[in-house]
C-alpha cells in the first residue's frame, strides 16, 4: 500500500510518500512496524494523540482495519480556513 | 456549488459579483475571506501545504452537508495552497440562501469545518525560521455545536 507523509510528519520522516508491504491488521500495527524500522519513524510516531491518519483519503483512526485500504496517510491535526 | 483548491491568487469580491447570478429565489449572500494576518511583524510567507484529492473530496463532503442542511441556492469555497505573502486571501466561503439566519449559519458551519476537516496545513516562515501552525482546541470544540 501507499504511505503518505504531510507536514512535519513528512518533515521528520523525510519523504512524502512510500510503499510499503505490509501484513499489518490495523493502523496502530502499521505505526508498531515504522516504528520498529528506523529512528526517524520512532522520532515522528513518538505521540500519536498529534497524529491524524486518513485510509483512502478519508479520516480514520489508529484501530481501523486496513483490509482492501490502498493508501494510508498521517500528518498532524489540520490547520485549514 | 463550486470548489476551488488553488495556488494562485484570487480576488473576493470579482468572484462575489458573479456568485448565485440568476438564482431568483436567493434572499441572502453571506460571504467570508480569511486573510494571511503578520500578528508579530516577521512574516515572510504562509506556506500552505495540503493533500491533493482528499483536499477536494473533505470539502466538497462539507459543502454538500452545509447545502443540504440550510437549503442554500449556492455555495462557493475557495483555498489556496503554496507561498502566500501577509495580506493576501487565504480562502473564501460564500453562501447563498432564501433568508440570512441560513446563509449566516451556514457560512459559520463551513468555516468551522474547513479549519479542522479539510486537509491544509499552515507553516509560518519568518526573517529567524520557521514553524508549523499548531490546530487549537477551541478549533475541535467548534465543531461540537453543529
Amino acid at each position: 500500500m501507499d504511505v503518505l507523509y504531510f507536514a512535519w510528519l513528512r518533515e521528520r520522516i523525510g519523504i512524502p510518500k512510500e510503499t510499503v508491504e505490509t501484513d499489518a491488521a490495523t493502523v496502530s500495527e502499521l505505526v508498531a512496524e515504522l516504528v520498529a524500522r528506523e529512528e526517524r519513524y520512532a522520532t515522528a510516531f513518538a505521540d500519536t494523540s498529534a497524529v491524524r491518519v486518513a485510509l483512502d483519503q478519508e479520516l480514520s483512526d489508529f484501530d481501523a482495519a486496513l483490509d482492501g485500504v490502498r493508501e494510508v496517510a498521517f500528518f498532524p491535526p489540520m490547520t485549514g480556513g | 456549488m463550486e470548489i476551488r483548491v488553488t495556488s494562485d491568487l484570487f480576488d473576493p469580491s470579482a468572484e462575489l459579483s458573479g456568485f448565485a447570478k440568476g438564482r431568483m429565489d436567493t434572499g441572502a449572500v453571506v460571504t467570508f475571506t480569511g486573510v494571511v494576518r503578520d500578528t508579530a511583524g516577521d512574516l515572510k510567507t504562509m506556506r500552505i501545504e495540503h493533500y491533493p484529492g482528499m483536499t477536494e473530496k473533505a470539502i466538497a463532503k462539507i459543502a454538500g452537508e452545509a447545502q443540504t442542511r440550510w437549503s442554500l441556492t449556492d455555495c462557493l469555497v475557495i483555498h489556496r495552497y503554496g507561498d502566500l505573502a501577509p495580506g493576501e486571501a487565504i480562502m473564501m466561503v460564500a453562501t447563498a440562501a432564501g433568508h440570512r439566519a441560513e446563509a449566516f449559519e451556514a457560512a459559520e458551519f463551513l468555516m468551522d469545518y474547513l479549519k479542522s476537516r479539510a486537509p491544509f496545513w499552515k507553516k509560518e516562515i519568518t526573517e529567524t525560521g520557521a514553524e508549523w501552525v499548531a490546530a487549537k482546541d477551541d478549533d475541535e470544540d467548534a465543531l461540537s455545536r453543529w
